[in-house]
């Protein structure tokens, strides 16, 4: 077990794990709570374009991948508001317009281009000091923020309308946590790919959203669940052929489904507890 | 009396269809007073205006004497109370949590609220719920939860509570009982009260004043003039026999 911290590698890699596993969880909790989950998605694969723009043109395709996802969410947020159309039909539409331009430019490509395959399936294990510096300042930039107005956030995903009329700036609010998100997407298509993204975005709050009745314990275990998905997963792809990606996101899917489990059996528990209590 | 609120000529366009249509009434400090008419009149609409939510295209509204544009002036002694679908009911926060979030306002952004406990204590107790502080509000019954949600449109000790159909989905007996607590608030801390509901009967019973609109303006006075005047049958566009049920006390029909 200990020789897997001897590599330079997999020390990134655990750093990563634990930079993004953190950062993800945390969004995951606003994510599920406001009810974004498809956002996730179409974030993701509207990155794909920028990333591929980006080889394209010679730019850093973290940093144009960045510009389209944050671009995405921020004006998924807006045109939902001013247009009167609905967020998912939105994001339906970037979706597929995000896609169809990574795929076009792609198939233009001349060359072989290993970083596109990387970013398009993740490959935690090639994480570089350059990868790093970039999702730790994202997770200092959100952090910061999320502490800032983690209160106001709060009321903003129980009830926006009560929020506004309490003469909050609800808009601005809510476009630092679009922002946010799509931040953290394009931090951690890197860990799992443009793919599976969407999956670190929506599981560990939802796990933890099925276990918690309050919204401490949620955030806890939003946090503690992404992170056992995160180093779960890269030890399984350590030890057995399996991508990190897709191990990272399918132990975060079989520690949903105990969840999913569990939470009958833990409700009957508390129901006989308090039957004894009050005996 | 003092006026709390004045609507004159009030015009809401909305999506460039006029959603509300010279709308002209009054509310006096203390008065109970409910806005009626039928699903889509604009009495949701007709509220959010009153807080600054929905612009107005023509016309006046003053609250406490400011025009709704300077709304923040008076925004802390106005207290709201949304339509219960504006949440989601499994959102996982105790009940004292829901009531701090009434605490929030511009003033509260960078900084903790003052003496937060305190002011949640008291308004649980005003709804007589402060044994629930620490209950999941998931947990709670509708009646329980409107009550929580009725402590927090409280928690900053307004004079003025606009309610948006707070009875809608409650069982006969949790909406008298909340129809009752809100008649003793009002008694016991002298709230000017603007409640918006679609059960007529109900809300004729507690009201002191009734504005009946439906897009535009119909009547507006004593609940018995309201149910007998022939603009309620207009505003519904079908004709009602209530005012005999409403003397017998204004049990429901």
């Amino acid at each position: 077990m200990i020789e897997i911290f001897e590599y330079g590698f997999m020390q990134r890699a655990l750093l990563a794990a634990l930079l993004v596993g953190t950062l993800c969880s945390t969004i995951s909790f606003f994510v599920v709570l406001k009810r974004l989950s498809f956002l996730g998605a179409g974030i993701s694969h509207t990155a794909l374009g920028g990333i591929a723009l980006g080889l394209i043109t010679g730019v850093d395709p973290i940093f144009s991948g960045s510009v389209f996802a944050v671009g995405t969410a921020m004006s998924t947020g807006y045109i939902s508001r001013i247009g009167k159309i609905s967020e998912d039909t939105i994001i339906g539409i970037y979706y597929a317009s995000g896609m169809a331009l990574g795929i076009a430019l792609i198939s233009s490509f001349k060359g072989y281009y290993p970083e596109l395959f990387a970013l398009l399936f993740g490959n935690i294990l090639s994480v570089t000091v350059h990868d790093l510096i970039f999702m730790a300042l994202a997770m200092v930039i959100i952090t910061v923020f999320v502490i800032i107005f983690f209160k106001e956030l709060l009321m903003i995903c129980f009830d926006e309308e009560m929020a506004e009329a309490g003469g909050l700036p609800v808009v601005v609010i809510y476009m630092g946590l679009l922002a946010a998100m799509g931040l953290t997407v394009m931090v951690s298509i890197q860990l799992v790919g443009v793919v599976l993204v969407a999956a670190l975005v929506v599981i560990p709050g939802a796990i933890a959203y099925r276990l918690s009745k309050n919204f401490r314990g949620m955030l806890f275990l939003s946090i503690v669940f992404g992170l056992a998905g995160s180093f779960g997963g890269l030890l399984i792809s350590y030890y057995y052929p399996v991508p990190p990606g897709a191990a990272i996101v399918l132990v975060l899917a079989v520690i949903f489904a105990l969840a999913m489990v569990a939470r009958p059996l833990i409700d009957k528990y508390q129901a006989k507890q308090t039957g004894v209590n009050n005996r | 009396m003092k006026e709390t609120i004045k609507v004159d000529q009030v015009q809401v366009v909305l999506g460039g269809k006029a959603v509300l249509e010279d709308i002209t009434f009054s509310v006096s400090s203390g008065e109970l007073t409910g806005i009626i008419g039928p699903n889509g009149a604009g009495k949701t609409t007709l509220l959010r205006t009153m807080l600054g939510l929905v612009p107005i295209r023509k016309g006046q509204l003053e609250v406490f004497g400011v025009p709704v544009s300077r709304l923040k002036l008076v925004r802390p002694r106005i207290g709201y109370m949304p339509q219960r679908k504006s949440f989601e009911r499994r959102f996982p926060l105790s009940a004292s949590d829901v009531v701090a979030g009434g605490l929030l306002t511009p003033e509260t952004l960078l900084r903790p609220v003052s003496a937060k406990n305190e002011k949640i204590k008291k308004a649980l107790q005003f709804v007589a719920m402060e044994r629930y502080h620490n209950q999941p509000f998931q947990d709670l019954s509708g009646g329980e939860q409107q009550r929580i949600l009725l402590a927090r449109s409280l928690v900053r000790q307004p004079e003025l509570l606009l309610l948006d159909e707070p009875n809608a989905g409650l069982d006969f007996p949790a909406q008298q009982s909340f129809t009752e607590l809100i008649q003793s608030l009002k008694r016991e801390r002298n709230l000017t009260v603007l409640l918006v509901s679609h059960d007529l009967m109900s809300i004729a019973s507690a009201a002191d004043k009734l504005v009946c609109i439906n897009r535009t303006m119909h009547i507006h006075g004593h609940p018995a003039d309201v149910l007998q005047s022939p603009s309620l049958d207009e505003a519904y566009r079908c004709q009602f026999d209530l005012i005999s049920t409403f003397d017998k006390g204004g049990s429901r029909s």
